[in-house]
């Protein structure tokens, strides 16, 4: 377990804000996110489409298009230096090099009408400064590290001759190829079957120990980061809601948002007992400027404070935050969750 | 048994789609998509399909509903064989057995509105004979999903992915069906909204004893909503049972792989866990492998497996498996 000291942090987000500025009116994304990250630590950002978990990271990258995009406030320090104030130059040593990103359509992420040779030896040469051969021989000894056979005779191959969960080793292989110390994986797992993924966070877990690294895994998942994460921040209309270790997030649930979302999972390893407990509603416009608690009209605990005044996000104990004006200590452990 | 006691039959189903080559068109082989599978659906159950992409469990659906012609085998709905049906017949089994698709963006047509779009099967089966009664029934409906009725001359964009779910369903219930095949009905939607869809299509369920299909590749869904489970491999089905039975002792290797790789929202149980990680992709089902088609991807194979062709055996009450090492 890592100690909490700001020698270890790795990435400090304060207030993040991004907006949108579109025909239909402003898009409020991500509106004042903060979060620390550690160095090796691995980081799941949970929640539904929509709620700002992937918009939060390309902000951070700046790889927001602007216009549309405006990142509207905030920080974000990487190793002490603010990388929403920092050139383009500089950005570009620390993306894909320092800071790695893995996406979830392997297929619409990978060119289609280059080798996977080509697309691994490209970073490898801009971040690396190697030779064409020496840059060769890396990507083969990277694709074998990720569990591609036979990688000598695949750098020729193009991707649409890889299955799925291989270009997704492809992708991981590329993302890897400078030893990152952060890799951002956005939803990686989402297009590819049980059995595939399995094999992938397998993979995962197997280069995180190897490299050190420290992982952001953003999913709507929140069975994979069970097994996965250290450390896990539920996300609900551009504001963050929970943010708990993972044993905590799942045994001692606050938020009832995150309550709703484990409830309403069924469990492969429990027999049926009732119906599902959904969560009525749907999540919100995002057009329309925040106020009151976002998550108020579908809150089966909601009070009139609720729906005025958006709940600040509070240390319930030193590693475990929730924003929710709801007693929700008093309710104890009893918060509807078997 | 009764015979009509099962509303679905299927019989040694296949379905093979030929793969042509050069300017002539000429065959060059087949993609076994489904080849081979029989099963049973009694009256007002729900039977599960789950495999991973490509085992041939959409081509089953539609291949049962009619929509692809079999290649070979009997598939009969309601004691009507979908196989040798005329015309009318066939008109009838297709106000029976609907279908609900996964894509509740694909699956509608965006120029419609949704009373063209759910008034449409009622007058294919000329269920009502003027506008007004037909315009009654889509607000009946659209209440009956838990959509406002008045909503009725909107268009589908104008409505979210599980409020799009919802035409999709009441679009299916139209014709008064008994039969519905559900293709992966909530792997498009968010998880707060699976559960709504879940619990919609359990409600009707009850309320117009329908028997459905559920095609799903997600196997906790599945344990959920299914009365009995069928797991497909490359075009067959390696193992049948009832849910509980199948989940808590799977026999057959690739099920119990496929139900280990299953996440469990639960650290602790998903930390003390054993992962049976196989290795490899589904083969293609051009050329499928000799023998047990799981025999490359197995890890209790031996050369028997390589070279016989497992028998489908019943090994405990109602529970059926295809593997020799059992």
């Amino acid at each position: 377990m890592m100690v909490a000291s700001s020698k270890n942090k790795l990435i400090e987000i304060s207030d993040l804000m991004t907006r949108f500025h579109t025909p239909e009116g402003t898009v409020y994304a991500v509106n004042g996110i903060s979060y620390n990250l550690d160095v090796a630590e691995t980081l799941a950002v949970v929640g539904e489409s929509g709620c700002g978990k992937s918009v939060s990271m390309l902000s951070i990258l700046g790889l927001i298009p602007t216009p549309p995009g405006e990142i509207a406030g905030g920080t974000a320090f990487y190793k002490g230096n603010d990388l929403l104030k920092m050139n383009d130059i500089d950005l570009e040593h620390i993306r894909g090099k320092e800071i790695a990103m893995i996406f979830q359509d392997p297929m619409t992420s990978l060119n289609p009408v280059l080798t996977i040779g080509k697309q691994i030896t490209e970073a490898i040469r801009i971040h690396c400064n190697l030779d064409k051969n020496k840059a060769n021989k890396r990507a083969i000894e990277l694709l074998e590290w990720v569990g591609i056979p036979d990688a000598k005779n695949r750098l020729g191959d193009y991707p649409h001759q890889f299955s799925g969960g291989m270009r997704q080793r492809v992708m991981i292989a590329m993302a890897l190829s400078c030893e990152p110390s952060l890799l951002i994986a956005d939803e990686p797992t989402t297009a590819l079957d049980v059995t595939i993924q399995a094999q992938i966070v397998e993979l995962v877990k197997r280069l995180r120990e190897q490299l050190g690294m420290a992982i952001i895994w953003i999913t709507h998942d929140l069975g994979v980061v069970a097994g996965l994460a250290d450390r896990v921040i539920v996300m609900y209309a551009g504001y963050i809601v929970e943010e708990a270790k993972v044993d905590d997030i799942y045994e001692h649930p606050l938020h009832p948002y995150t309550i709703a979302l484990l409830n309403a999972l069924p469990r492969v390893d429990r027999r049926r007992e009732n119906r599902l407990k959904s969560i009525p509603g749907a999540p919100p416009n995002l057009l329309v400027e925040p106020h009151g608690c976002p998550f108020a009209p579908r809150c089966e605990f909601v009070t009139n404070q609720c729906r005025t005044e958006n709940p600040k996000l509070v240390s319930i104990n030193d590693q475990h935050r929730v924003a929710c004006w709801v007693n929700i200590l008093e309710r104890g452990n009893d918060n509807g969750r078997e | 048994m009764a015979e009509n006691e099962y509303l679905v039959q299927v019989r040694q189903l296949k379905k093979h789609f030929p793969v042509t080559k050069g300017i002539f068109q000429t065959k060059a082989g087949a993609v076994k998509a489904v080849d081979g599978i029989s099963f049973e659906i009694s009256r007002g159950e729900t039977l599960g399909l789950v495999g991973e992409s490509g085992c041939g469990k959409t081509t089953a659906g539609r291949t049962i509903l009619g929509l692809y012609q079999p290649t070979n085998g009997e598939v009969s709905i309601d004691g009507m064989n979908i196989c040798q049906a005329k015309p009318k017949e066939m008109l009838e089994i297709r106000r029976k057995a609907t279908m609900i698709f996964q894509d509740p963006f694909a699956s509608l047509n965006p120029r419609w509105t949704v009373n063209s779009i759910i008034s449409e099967p009622l007058k294919v089966h000329k269920i009502y004979k003027t506008e007004k009664e037909r315009t009654e029934r889509v607000f009946e409906l659209l209440n009956l999903v838990g959509l406002n009725g008045r909503l009725y001359n909107r268009f589908p964009h104008e409505f979210s992915g599980g409020q799009r779910q919802r035409i999709g369903i009441a679009r299916a219930l139209a014709s008064n069906p008994s039969f519905i095949v559900c293709d992966e009905p909530i792997s498009a939607l968010d998880v707060s909204i699976q559960a709504q869809v879940v619990n919609l299509l359990e409600e009707l369920q009850d309320k117009f004893s329908l028997t459905y299909l559920f095609i799903a590749h997600d196997l906790s869904m599945v344990r959920h909503i299914c009365d009995r489970v069928a797991v497909m491999y490359l075009g067959v089905i390696v193992e049948m049972g009832d849910r509980n039975e199948v989940y808590e002792n799977p026999y057959h290797p690739y099920s119990q792989a496929l139900l280990s790789a299953v996440p469990i929202p639960d650290p602790k149980k998903d930390r003390e866990r054993k992962r049976i990680i196989l290795m490899g992709d589904v083969p293609s089902p051009i050329n499928p492998p000799s023998g047990c088609r799981f025999h490359p991807r197995c890890p209790n194979a031996k050369p028997q497996c390589s070279e016989d062709t497992p028998e489908w055996r019943e090994i405990s009450d109602k529970h059926w498996v295809a593997c020799h090492q059992v």
